[in-house]
């Protein structure tokens, strides 16, 4: 029951940190850079694991956010000198870091705590065995402590810069024009993805991220009406997941990570539904408005 | 697998290549044939996909296969590569749907649609797979094999579906080629002639779907997006001619399918399809280094060289105006000039700001090519007579093409100086007899800032004098 807890904790805050994140991701029309990104932090990851000699947080940390900014600066770089079109550079450049991770992994099998399947759906249901102690003191799973230290960082940093990240994803060319330096902005927000990414490992798998980047904050982009509220929607869709993807993986014994991941699809595609419906209704409305003669 | 089973002192790592490659074996030699079709019509038809701007289409799509083939196993409890084959062409095909149709129906855009497609079907996939793990049924180990592929695992079976489709995929691009071509290049016009669009770009969708599904047993969902977009990255650099970039990438394919194959035959722990990707990265590395004309070393080389020849032309033009200012020239006609005259490099540098140690470098070059002479009372340089004829034809080639600006496009005779600079270098001969036309129908004698434009004293090449 208890672990229960534990396990709807983390992946609530991991599902709110990913969707914070993404709506800058899908505002700024990156969502394949955010992709690209959660696949290439294995390679980070790999290598944070073969240096350090550990499971270190804070290397694990610095491996994954280096890599996961080289791949933002490389397939962007690769953009610009050999004018092949940008998703074309993402692609190639993830790919490659991913089937490096993979390559490492293969040949240090048994020296790294890292297997291929871990790196697609995580293991949250062991999340609550793997706890931090302090003194004799039982303060909870680690996970827990990474994700909720990344989610504060980016709850702070958002709060903090709320306006500069307002005028980046919306007029990035005003926002040039007034000195603002926008690849600062860019790189912070990758800096950020890396980190949630890195951070959500554990939980939900590299590629299982790009769902809880993506998914809520779509959903949130059809209804709301200003950033902030987009922002308050993705998480009030990340959770609602949560919850539901935690149910229909006990009713179904399925892996946590994906029925959340399932659930957030659901979600968005219920609203578009709702959407699609409304929008006929409204124009079955103006219809019958105009043929009683109410609107001329 | 440990680290040593790959050293490549391994005398036994070495025997397995030579053994590969006896292709005594009838099973390697399936998997060889396979991995190299596969290569062969994934870049193929990647290709277009590319020119369609939509180069992570494979991505999305692979991973929208994985909860097709789940379904099929939950649904028929077998594992038949018909089946699996099947289910996966219906759910990427679902996932293409559901790709095209958000961002014509919602405000989501198409990265947004893109990625949200892609991570829901892998998901599901997953969700499936996670359950069918709980049951208890037979048949359900190499259902995960889909992720990363293996290309050793696969049997005969495997491979004679994966060819077919392979050799369909190719001789349905060999046949249709036109088409698709008008369509990928001018949509308009095939619209226009009666084409019908729909059927070709369903057609088209079919065929990059099933290439992707054929490539998830060897390379696996995560990876199958480099298969189809590598190559034809890589051919873009070798070719301008579709047909040609065609084959350049499904040779690219094909080698790494073999490579590939030949590694898994040698390391069959090792995960396939991260090498066949790496080993495309590989050959997108040299195509993007040293292709002879896109190539970045080359455009670096080329870049060079037309500095070099600015550099050369301006400093024989800064000669030219020179001599003409000198007051031995005061009151001759253009076409008496004389042109020997020696200049230090202190007035040369006043006539045109460079940096001295370039001017020195462009002068030691010149010295060699014969245009410049050292002379020997003084420390001072002069034009040979073919260097005075260069300087001539350049001063020429400039004025004429200031005026052209001035006088036929208004600009501001401040400002043509300028632009003459810039591209006066890039001007070919048979653009400077136009030039000449053009101006010699008003008479003009003169360019914008009131100097005479020099006779035309026999074209010489003009590209090939500095170079």
């Amino acid at each position: 029951m208890i672990s229960d807890v534990w396990i709807i904790a983390t992946a609530s805050l991991v599902a709110i940190s990913c969707s914070m994140v993404g709506v800058f991701l899908v505002l700024r029309r990156m969502s394949l850079l955010g992709d690209a990104i959660s696949h290439s932090v294995l390679l980070g990851i790999v290598l944070a694991y073969l240096i350090a000699g550990s499971r270190s947080v804070v290397a694990m940390m610095i491996g994954a956010t280096l890599i996961g900014l080289l791949t933002a600066w490389l397939s962007n770089a690769l953009h610009r000198v050999s004018k092949i079109q940008t998703d074309a550079s993402i692609g190639i450049i993830f790919t490659w870091f991913f089937a490096l991770g993979v390559i490492l992994i293969s040949v240090y099998a048994g020296q790294v705590d890292l297997d291929q399947e871990c790196v697609l759906y995580g293991e949250i249901a062991f999340v609550p065995f793997d706890t931090v102690i302090w003194g004799e003191q039982e303060l909870g799973p680690r996970a827990l402590w990474i994700i909720g230290g990344v989610f504060l960082v980016n709850l702070i940093l958002i709060v903090l810069a709320f306006e500069r990240f307002k005028l980046v994803a919306f007029h990035p060319a005003l926002a040039l024009s007034l000195g603002v330096s926008v690849s600062f902005w860019h790189y912070l927000l990758m800096t950020m993805v890396s980190l949630t990414t890195v951070a959500s490992f554990d939980a939900v798998g590299a590629i299982l991220v790009v769902a809880l980047l993506v998914i809520p904050a779509s959903s949130a982009y059809l209804l709301a009406s200003s950033l902030k509220s987009m922002l308050w929607m993705a998480a009030g869709y990340a959770q609602v997941s949560v919850l539901l993807g935690y149910a229909m993986a006990v009713w179904l014994d399925s892996s946590i990570a994906a029925s959340i991941a399932v659930m957030a699809g659901v979600l968005l595609i219920v609203t578009v539904l709702l959407l699609q419906w409304k929008k006929q209704w409204r124009g079955s409305q103006v219809k019958e408005a105009m043929l009683d003669g109410k609107l001329q | 697998m440990m680290m040593g089973d790959f050293s490549p002192y391994n005398p036994s790592y070495w025997a397995l290549f030579v053994e590969f490659w006896q292709l005594n074996d009838p099973n390697a030699v399936w998997v060889l044939i396979g991995s190299a079709l596969l290569g062969v019509s994934a870049s193929v038809i990647g290709g277009f996909a590319f020119l369609r701007k939509r180069s992570l289409m494979g991505d999305a799509l692979a991973h929208a296969a994985l909860p097709g083939v789940m379904t099929a196993f939950i649904l028929f409890h077998a594992n038949t590569p018909i089946l699996m084959f099947l289910g996966a062409v219906t759910s990427s095909f679902l996932g293409l749907f559901l790709m095209d149709w958000l961002p014509k129906n919602t405000k989501i855009k198409p990265d947004a649609a893109m990625a949200i497609t892609l991570s829901f079907f892998f998901a599901l996939g997953l969700m499936e797979l996670s359950y069918i793990q709980g049951l208890e049924v037979a048949g359900k180990s190499g259902l995960d094999k889909i992720l990363f592929g293996q290309a050793a695992a696969m049997l005969p079976h495997d491979i004679y579906l994966l060819s077919i489709v392979a050799l369909v995929v190719l001789a349905m691009v060999a046949l249709f080629f036109q088409k698709f071509r008008l369509i990928a290049f001018n949509r308009s016009y095939a619209k226009s002639i009666g084409l019908n669009i729909p059927f070709y770009e369903v057609l088209l969708a079919l065929l990059i779907v099933m290439s992707v599904v054929i490539g998830l047993q060897i390379v696996g969902v995560v990876l199958m997006a480099a298969v189809l977009l590598t190559p034809v990255a890589a051919a873009k650099f070798w070719n301008q001619n579709l047909s040609a970039m065609l084959m350049t990438a499904g040779v690219i394919g094909a080698i790494s399918g073999v490579l590939s194959a030949n590694i898994s035959y040698m390391a069959p722990a090792m995960p396939t399809g991260p090498w066949m990707v790496v080993v495309l990265f590989i050959l997108f590395l040299v195509s993007f280094l040293f292709a002879p004309q896109k190539g970045l070393l080359s455009n670096l080389a080329q870049q060079r060289q037309l500095r070099r020849q600015v550099c050369e032309e301006n400093v024989l033009r800064t000669f030219y105006v020179l001599n003409e200012r000198h007051p031995v020239n005061q009151d001759k006609a253009q076409s008496n000039i004389d042109l020997g005259l020696a200049f230090s490099e202190e007035a040369i540098l006043a006539a045109r700001g460079m940096a001295i140690s370039k001017l020195k470098k462009t002068v030691q070059r010149l010295e060699q090519k014969g245009f410049l002479k050292r002379t020997d009372d003084v420390d001072g340089l002069r034009l040979t007579e073919m260097g005075a004829f260069l300087a001539m034809t350049l001063t020429r080639r400039h004025r004429l093409w200031e005026s052209y600006l001035t006088e036929q496009l208004d600009m501001d005779t401040d400002k043509v100086h300028h632009y003459a600079e810039q591209i006066e270098h890039l001007l070919t001969d048979e653009e400077t007899k136009q030039l000449e036309q053009a101006l010699a129908q008003q008479g003009k004698r003169q360019d914008p800032h009131g100097r005479e434009i020099p006779e035309n004293h026999g074209m010489i090449a003009n590209n090939e004098g500095t170079k």
